[in-house]
């Protein structure tokens, strides 16, 4: 049947998406082409990417990340993909599909790191052997492993897919405990500095809306399943009361977020300055740390000689707080 | 129609024609964390489904940090 829907605000064709924070529709054409320009904008503005810069895109298999690699191999900007296997069951296996099948489409370079093949360990394990949560264990791999590969790769840039709603959930977070050094961090570009690449966020104008919508637009198969050990944890229920708002006040998350960047964060500016001057070098891997073991080299000393644990026990024993 | 959930994956056989708004209403799922794909392509809110349509309710919502 033939929708006898809503039109195209550009060029009044059948639309394939409304944005109540627009107050409008859109075709898919002239949706991509608003994504496109909201990406953009982001790199202008916060000067996140040059045409020369060599950029590396931290890659999970899921939407954001599919999402950004592809616009920005669509607008001309040298970039490669960082997938990290995370061993988490079939998720991770299923994730690492989609990855190196975008990859392959479009003959891009996938960049692999397995945490069990080269680190001797998975998350389901180092949530157990470290007694932290999973998504704890997971961030900090992640963040040591992004920042050692981009700069072991002479990459220089490395950008994430977090978009709107994360950053938004990220800030509504810290506000609800005054975080000031968290808030004064929370950029979504940060410079290079000594043992850390320059690191940028190009999908922040976007909501994960409308990235999901991309992919399907664009045809890129991603990671729909949500990963089992997030399930339940704060940084979805801050998004649920942040959709709760939106969907009473359209463009609140936006105005939320945008605003903190350009009203609050020059407020905070060197806010965070305390924090760096004190680092030191790792005494395992020379990575920048506050302690004589990194984050990651502790997390990697504790669960490398644990026996390993599947994903399915973690689940059973730990659901709850992330 | 035939309607596939996500998370955990499910499929439900609804009657009747209703809109997008009207289906997400009804499965009391909000608009502004879900995408509904009709026959495999997108439709906005106010889009007709019929009977014959197959279609999914995609959730957008990631948990990750």
């Amino acid at each position: 049947m033939v929708a006898v829907g809503s039109k195209c605000r550009v060029c009044k064709g059948p639309a394939i998406i409304d944005l109540p924070r627009h107050n409008a529709h859109f075709c898919a054409e002239h949706f991509l082409e608003l994504c496109r320009r909201q990406v953009a904008k982001a790199i202008e503005k916060f000067q996140m990417i040059s045409a020369d810069d060599r950029v590396l895109v931290a890659v999970s298999g899921g939407k954001d990340s599919l999402a950004l690699w592809d616009i920005l191999v669509d607008m001309g900007y040298q970039a490669d993909g960082l997938y990290i296997g995370l061993g988490i069951g079939d998720y991770s296996d299923v994730s690492a599909e989609f990855a190196r099948a975008f990859a392959a489409e479009r003959g891009l370079q996938l960049v692999e790191i397995s945490l069990r093949d080269q680190y001797g360990y998975d998350i389901p394990t180092a949530a157990k052997a470290t007694r932290r949560v999973p998504c704890s264990a997971c961030g900090t791999s992640k963040r040591h492993l992004f920042d050692s590969a981009a700069l072991e790769g002479g990459y220089t840039v490395l950008v994430t897919g977090h978009n709107l709603d994360d950053e938004a959930a990220v800030l509504f977070g810290n506000t609800l405990r005054w975080d000031v050094e968290y808030l004064a961090r929370q950029l979504p570009v940060l410079p290079a500095r000594a043992g850390f690449p320059k690191k940028a966020k190009p999908l922040v104008r976007l909501t994960e809306r409308e990235m999901a919508a991309w992919c399907i637009v664009r045809g890129i198969d991603y990671q729909v399943e949500e990963c089992p050990m997030a399930l339940g944890n704060k940084h979805l229920a801050y998004k649920a009361a942040l959709n709760a708002i939106e969907a009473e006040s359209p463009g609140s998350k936006a105005a939320f977020y945008l605003n903190f960047l350009d009203n609050m964060a020059p407020l905070l500016a060197g806010r965070s300055a305390a924090a760096t001057d004190a680092l030191g070098e790792c005494r395992s891997c020379g990575a920048p740390t506050t302690g004589e073991l990194c984050a990651f080299c502790r997390i990697v000393e504790k669960s490398s000689a644990h026996d390993p644990v599947p994903v399915e026990l973690v689940l059973s024993k730990g659901r709850g707080r992330r | 129609m035939k309607v596939l959930l996500r998370n955990p994956r499910r499929e439900l056989d609804i009657d009747g024609r209703r809109t997008v708004n009207s289906l997400l209403a009804e499965l009391d799922l909000p608009r502004e964390s879900h995408l509904v794909i009709r026959n495999g392509t997108l439709v906005p809110g106010d889009a007709e489904l019929s009977v014959d349509d197959v279609v999914e309710v995609r959730p957008v919502i990631s948990g990750g940090c």
